[in-house]
């Protein structure tokens, strides 16, 4: 048979696909502890997740919040940092810990069947967890080393420094850690923090994966009965302070061949009516790789390994940012591209042929995201801190199927002014 | 049980189809059995740059992106020593698509100049910023050449220099693809919501014509036994001493391989493993350290990495690996950490295994080692593993003279 390999095969537009988003399960603990579940998948897995809100957001001192939640696995009254690693690692389970702005999360991933001997132990580590000094020590010392090496690389310095320029250096968002806040950060500190957010914090709980039929069960006998979710969360409003200055040039290492470009403005939370229209609007200058960024500087100039721009995952107020590591005699021709693929946006009407194809791919790696019980439940997870419905999703895919060229050129004049982006290239 | 049915076609091809009805998605993926181990010593970085190339338009196509995410659909691809690796997810109604794509580029490439002398500069600073602009970037590369004096396993996929990839040449680009991008050097692995009946004429139909090609005997120089320890001390412009030791292993199908897989997670697998705890939070002579090994299909390498915590000599941390490492050739290891590190190994396998994109990867690369089935007898083959053969393991591999270590001093202390 000879093929007439020039012709594309018949497609059906992803646009055209229905798509669902699985819904979860609800239920609540005895103390008032909302679980969100997702019961799917084919393999005996299982992921749980408990978020509380006690990210830097709450701290009264930079890295408290993050050492809190990292030391959380290091000892509690009755079991040793190596004690409460073994018995994870014993049955094959993950248990990780993670420190965000508002929140903060212990994960664990383990299979089905052994549940019932890990979860008290997670219920011992959020009541009990003790800080050694010992332990508080060792961190401090890693911590510090690691710093210094990350302060090495450009493209670590470099989203430091732009996220102080867009929030300024109080602001849970721009802030970042020092070798003499490590050797400021004493137990006390993380014990009383502990109390307040975790012992007598806010949390929730995400459940993926085969759950077992006990679940809910399981979950109340071991959670149900802890003093979380009574007492009120403080309220605090952090100002936004932007730095007046926006373009810099830093030399961080006289050596380096590359320079970590870094162009970004501020930009308003999801619940902002511009949110995913500029999301759209994203995809086509820098949000995947057939964007106009990428053709551009990547595949067309050959200036940098990769490229992108994003809207950063904030809950109060966000910033669009474009990142890239390019040739240190290439850094200036590279922000001059990215200037020059706004205005193009700014002047000229995206082509239907062009807008089809974000459309699609859009569509379709949506459809890949919704692919499993953990990318369920992690979308579910975003909506429900962001404060959204399923309604979010809903829109969202109409906002994709039917934004116009016309509302586009709008967007590009409205969000793509030079003048509103703050500029930084660290070499 | 990963279930998957397989044919070859005339070419060659082999085609495995793995039937998933739970998902909306399917994934196409084509494995290729060259890789960085297959190179000329004087062009080497080849198989990762010729990957790049393999987006830079086909012969009846200009374009490979653009169509497949007009269908809803995303890739990647990626280089080892070992294979290169194609992928591509997408709704599978469209599965026609990524059929159309891959033939064509399987038929020929386009050969065009111009993505040609683009890709050379991408890939170039591919290779500044993850192993000349970061501190420590080249450890590997310095590691790789002390204990490699033969096999290709000597450089990395990314290249021994800049000059190798500066220097490619079109001819080059050509002869490659004809001698490694037939049917006959090729794996297909189609996974997801598909029935092989309706893959296996669209399989037919796209790749069926493409002229099978040359069977790639590999035939790589051997690395000789070692029979001496070897040492390299470094110096450069970084905060922290950096250690790092080696120990050849054994080849991926080997027992010995399922062993010392073993012998690192109980060295060096998370919190509770040996090393971490007596070096990095008892003896704190560490601020990280690893133990781990490489995957390779030939004769691989077992490795201890870590920073050093400021004020510690080369000479003491060293010195604590080695007793560590005395003490797991001395005496068996204990009952429960031999369970600890199997019930790992059966969650890592469950993990691994939840989506359709790293079943098809999975397939294809246990069919490239010989058998597919080999995917669904993995766990077991750890299980079968006892006490006695780590030891035995243990004291084979870590031997004084089959060991290289490389002292990375920093030149501020």
């Amino acid at each position: 048979m000879i093929q007439n390999r020039k012709k594309a095969p018949g497609i059906v537009d992803a646009v055209d696909m229905k798509l669902q988003l699985k819904p979860y399960e609800h239920f609540t603990l005895d103390n008032q502890v909302p679980v969100y579940t997702v019961d799917a998948g084919s393999q005996e897995v299982l992921m749980l997740e408990w978020v509380f809100y006690a990210g830097n957001w709450y701290e009264k001192k930079n890295i408290v919040a993050a050492t809190t939640n990292f030391l959380l696995k290091n000892g509690t009254s009755q079991k040793n940092a190596f004690s409460i690693n073994e018995h994870f690692e014993f049955y094959g389970a993950y248990l990780n810990r993670s420190c965000y702005n508002e929140t903060a999360t212990v994960t664990l991933h383990c299979l089905s069947k052994h549940l019932p001997e890990l979860l008290p132990v997670v219920a011992e580590l959020i009541t009990e967890s003790i800080f050694p000094e010992e332990e508080l020590a060792i961190y401090k010392q890693n911590q510090k080393q690691r710093l210094q090496v990350n302060l090495k690389k450009c493209d670590f310095v470099a989203s430091r420094l732009i996220d102080e320029y867009l929030y300024g250096l109080h602001h849970p968002y721009g802030k970042y850690t020092s070798t003499l806040e490590y050797d400021q950060l004493e137990k006390v500190e993380l014990v009383h923090y502990f109390e307040q957010f975790y012992v007598h914090g806010r949390c929730m709980v995400f459940a993926a994966g085969k759950l077992p039929g006990d679940i809910a069960l399981q979950l109340n006998n071991a959670f149900g009965h802890l003093p979380l979710n009574a007492a009120a969360l403080p309220v605090i409003d952090y100002p936004q302070q932007p730095a007046g200055t926006k373009k810099y040039r830093i030399t961080n290492d006289a050596a380096g061949v590359q320079g970590a470009i870094r162009i970004a403005r501020p930009f308003p939370n999801r619940h902002h009516p511009d949110f995913q229209r500029v999301a759209v609007l994203n995809n086509i200058f820098g949000g995947f790789f057939g964007s106009r960024l990428m053709s551009n500087i990547r595949e067309d100039k050959g200036y940098t390994y990769g490229i992108h721009s994003y809207l950063q995952n904030h809950i109060h107020n966000t910033a669009w940012m474009i990142s890239t590591e390019a040739g240190r005699d290439v850094c200036e021709a590279t922000i001059t591209e990215v200037y020059k693929e706004m205005e193009v946006l700014r002047t000229e009407p995206v082509e239907e042929e062009e807008l089809d194809l974000v459309r699609n791919y859009m569509i379709g790696s949506l459809l890949g995201d919704l692919d499993g019980p953990f990318q369920i439940i992690a979308r579910w997870k975003n909506y429900i801190l962001n404060g959204l419905t399923e309604d979010y999703f809903y829109n969202s895919i109409q906002t994709i199927r039917t934004l116009s060229a016309e509302e586009l050129l709008a967007l590009a004049e409205k969000y793509l002014q030079p003048e509103d982006f703050y500029e930084l290239v660290v070499v | 049980m990963i279930q998957y049915n397989r044919f070859v076609l005339d070419n060659g091809l082999r085609v495995l189809v793995h039937e998933d009805p739970s998902t909306p998605m399917a994934v196409v993926n084509i494995m290729y059995d060259v890789g960085a181990r297959d190179e000329n010593p004087a062009q080497t970085g080849f198989a990762h740059l010729f990957e790049h190339l393999m987006f830079g338009g086909s012969i009846h196509i200009p374009d490979y992106d653009e169509p497949l995410q007009r269908a809803g659909g995303e890739n990647n691809a990626y280089t080892t020593n070992d294979l290169t690796n194609y992928y591509c997810q997408l709704p599978a109604e469209n599965i026609e698509t990524a059929f159309w794509l891959e033939s064509d580029r399987m038929l020929s490439l386009a050969f065009s100049e111009k993505s040609l002398s683009v890709q050379k500069k991408v890939v170039c600073e591919e290779f500044k910023e993850h192993y000349i602009n970061k501190p420590y970037g080249d450890v590997w590369h310095k590691m790789r050449e002390l204990a490699y004096t033969r096999h290709p396993y000597r450089w990395m996929t990314i290249g021994k220099e800049l000059s190798h990839v500066e220097n490619a040449h079109i001819d080059d680009v050509k002869h490659f693809f004809f001698k490694h991008y037939r049917p006959v050097n090729a794996i297909l692995v189609v996974a997801g919501n598909v029935k092989t009946e309706p893959i296996r004429q669209l399989a037919e139909k796209w790749f069926g014509d493409i002229p099978m090609g040359e069977k790639y005997r590999r035939s790589l120089p051997q690395e000789p036994e070692q029979t001496q320890a070897r040492t390299l001390d470094v110096e450069a412009d970084v905060p922290l001493d950096a250690f790092v030791k080696t120990w050849h292993m054994d080849a991926r199908l080997d027992k010995g391989y399922y062993e010392a897989d073993l012998l690192t997670e109980i060295l060096g697998g998370g919190g509770s493993s040996r090393m971490f705890q007596s070096l990095v939070k008892e003896k704190q002579l560490f601020s990280n350290l690893d133990c781990y090994h490489f995957g390779s299909v030939d004769k691989g390498l077992v490795a201890v990495e870590g920073k050093l915590v400021k004020g510690i000599s080369i000479d003491t941390a060293e010195k604590a690996v080695e007793e560590e490492i005395e003490k797991i050739q001395a005496s068996v290891v204990s009952d429960t950490e031999l369970q600890k590190v199997k019930n790992k190994t059966e969650s890592v396998i469950a993990f691994e295994d939840m989506g359709i994109m790293s079943r098809a990867n999975s397939l294809a690369m246990y069919e490239l080692l010989g058998d597919a089935q080999l995917m669904n007898t993995e766990l077991e083959r750890y299980h079968r593993v006892s006490a006695a053969d780590l030891l035995q393991t243990a004291k084979r591999i870590f031997r004084k003279e089959n060991s290289n270590t490389l002292r990375y001093h920093s030149r501020q202390s």
